[in-house]
C-alpha cells in the first residue's frame, strides 16, 4: 500500500505532516510506504532519515486546482497512490473539490465535506454553537474600520482581533484594535472577527469522527508551554469529561467526517469551558494520541480504506510531549535534486 | 472547620508530586504537605489530623491546628481537596 501526506513543514510553525506519519508508523499494523508532498524544497521532512520513501513538489493551492491535479495524476502514474491524507487548513477546500477526480484515478481519502468544513470556520462558528447550546465566546464580525466603533458597546475591553482564517491580537483599546484590524486585513481579508477575550486556561481536543456523528477518538491535552507565537510546544494529556462529551457533541451535531482539534478555554471565572475554534485537521501534536493509546491518524487510515473502526474508549493521562529544534545535516546534491526535478 | 477529603482521581507521589488529571496542573508538597495530604486522603479528620501531627512535633495544638486550616484551604482553593 502506498500513503501520501502533506504538511512536512517541521519548522517553527509546523504542519501536522511529520508528527501524523510518526503517529502512523507507531502502530504495529502498519505496513506501507509513505510520499511526502511538499510545497517547499526546505520542508524538512524529506530530510528526515526514514520518514518517507519518495517525496513530490506540488503546486500551491492557489496556483488553480488544475494544476494541483495534473501534478497528482502524473504523481499517480508514477507511484499508484491508495490514500492522500492532506493536512493543511489551506490544501483542504482543494482536495474536497477533487475527491471525486481523484477518486476516479484510485486515490481514497477521508475528508469532511464542504458543508461541513463552513459550519466550523470561524466567522460561522458562533452560530453553531449558540444553536447548539455550546459555550463559545462572544463575538462580532466586522468589515470595516469605521465598524470598530461598535466593540465597547459589546464588549469591555481587552477584546480578541482574529483574521477570517490565521492571526489574533489582544487588544486594550480602540487605536490598538485599528491597528490589528488593518494588519490582518491586508493579510488575510475580510471579514475580520472580533471575538470578547476570555480569561482562563486553553485546553485542545484531537478528534476523529467517522462522519455518521460517532466520535472514534478523543484525546485531550493542556498546553504547558507555549511559544511567543502562540505554539503548544509542550503539553499534557488530561482528562476531563465535560471537555470530552463537549467535543463528542460537536462531532455529533455536525457529523464531522475527518481527523480534528477543537480549541477550548475553560473561563477561569465560571470553570465551564468555551469553544474558541475548529480546525479541520489532525493537530501538529497528534502524535500525543498514540501514545496516550488512541492511534487516531492510524484509524483515519482505516476509515479512508473503507475498513470498520471500534471507537476508542479511555486514553492514558499525564503523558507528555516536549517539542524540540533539531538541525538535519544534509549535501547539496538532495537539495539539487529535489530543487531541479521536484521529486527525491 | 469542615471536613475536606481527596478526589479519587488525585495521586500524590511518594516524592510529594500531585498531578491534577482533569487540569494537567502540577504541585510540589514538603514533607508536612504530603504528611497532611495522606491523612486527607485517608478521610481523616482535622481533629484527627492534628493528633497525628502532634506526635511527631513540638507545636502548640492551637498553632497546629491554625497552620493545617490554613493548608487545608490552600488545597481547596487549587481543587485539590474537595468539602464533605
Amino acid at each position: 500500500m502506498k500513503l501520501a501526506i502533506t504538511g512536512l513543514n517541521a519548522t517553527d510553525n509546523p504542519g501536522p505532516g511529520v508528527p501524523l506519519i510518526r503517529s502512523l508508523k507507531h502502530s504495529e499494523e502498519f505496513d506501507a510506504e509513505i510520499i511526502g508532498l511538499i510545497y517547499d524544497v526546505l520542508e524538512p521532512g524529506i530530510y528526515m532519515e526514514n520518514l518517507t520513501k519518495k517525496n513530490y513538489l506540488i503546486p500551491y493551492p492557489s496556483s488553480g486546482l488544475e494544476n494541483l491535479y495534473e501534478r497528482l495524476s502524473y504523481i499517480q502514474q508514477q507511484e499508484k497512490i491508495d490514500v492522500i491524507i492532506p493536512t493543511l487548513d489551506s490544501e483542504l477546500f482543494g482536495f474536497v473539490k477533487l475527491e471525486d477526480k481523484l477518486e476516479e484515478l484510485g486515490i481514497n481519502m477521508f475528508l469532511p465535506t464542504f458543508e461541513q468544513l463552513n459550519i466550523r470556520a470561524k466567522d460561522k462558528l458562533f452560530d453553531f454553537c449558540s444553536d447548539n447550546e455550546i459555550n463559545v465566546p462572544k463575538n462580532i464580525l466586522v468589515s470595516s474600520i469605521s465598524e470598530l466603533q461598535k466593540i465597547p458597546e459589546d464588549f469591555d475591553y481587552p477584546v480578541v482581533v482574529k483574521g477570517i482564517f490565521y492571526d489574533a491580537y489582544i487588544v486594550n483599546n480602540l487605536e490598538e484594535a485599528k491597528t490589528a484590524f488593518l494588519k490582518i486585513s491586508s493579510k488575510w481579508g475580510l471579514p475580520i472577527i472580533i471575538q470578547e477575550y476570555l480569561k482562563g486556561d486553553e485546553f485542545n481536543v484531537v478528534a476523529l469522527g467517522d462522519g455518521t456523528g460517532q466520535t472514534i477518538g478523543a484525546v485531550a491535552m493542556r498546553k504547558l508551554y507555549i511559544t511567543d507565537k502562540g505554539k503548544g510546544w509542550a503539553g499534557i494529556t488530561i482528562f476531563d469529561n465535560n471537555l470530552i462529551e463537549i467535543s463528542k457533541k460537536v462531532i455529533e451535531r455536525i457529523k464531522w467526517r475527518s481527523g480534528m482539534e477543537l480549541e477550548f478555554i475553560r473561563s477561569s471565572e465560571t470553570g465551564q469551558y468555551f469553544l474558541l475554534e475548529i480546525n479541520p485537521r489532525f493537530p501538529v501534536w497528534v502524535y500525543l494520541a498514540p501514545n496516550a493509546g488512541q492511534n487516531l491518524p492510524y484509524a483515519l487510515l482505516q476509515l479512508a480504506l473503507g475498513n470498520q473502526v471500534q471507537p476508542f474508549d479511555n486514553y492514558k493521562v499525564g503523558t507528555i510531549f516536549v517539542r524540540s529544534s533539531w538541525d538535519l545535516i544534509t549535501d547539496i546534491s538532495v537539495f539539487e535534486k529535489i530543487t531541479t526535478k521536484g521529486e527525491i | 472547620m469542615k471536613n475536606f477529603i481527596v478526589p479519587d482521581n488525585i495521586a500524590i507521589s511518594d516524592s510529594g508530586f500531585i498531578f491534577l488529571p482533569s487540569t494537567g496542573e502540577t504541585f510540589t508538597l514538603n514533607e508536612m504537605g504530603k504528611e497532611i495530604f495522606k491523612l486527607l486522603q485517608a478521610k481523616k479528620s482535622l481533629e484527627e489530623i492534628s493528633s497525628e501531627i502532634i506526635k511527631e512535633y513540638d507545636i502548640d495544638e492551637h498553632t497546629l491546628e491554625r497552620d493545617i486550616e490554613d493548608f487545608i484551604l490552600r488545597l481547596k482553593s487549587l481543587n485539590l481537596v474537595i468539602q464533605v
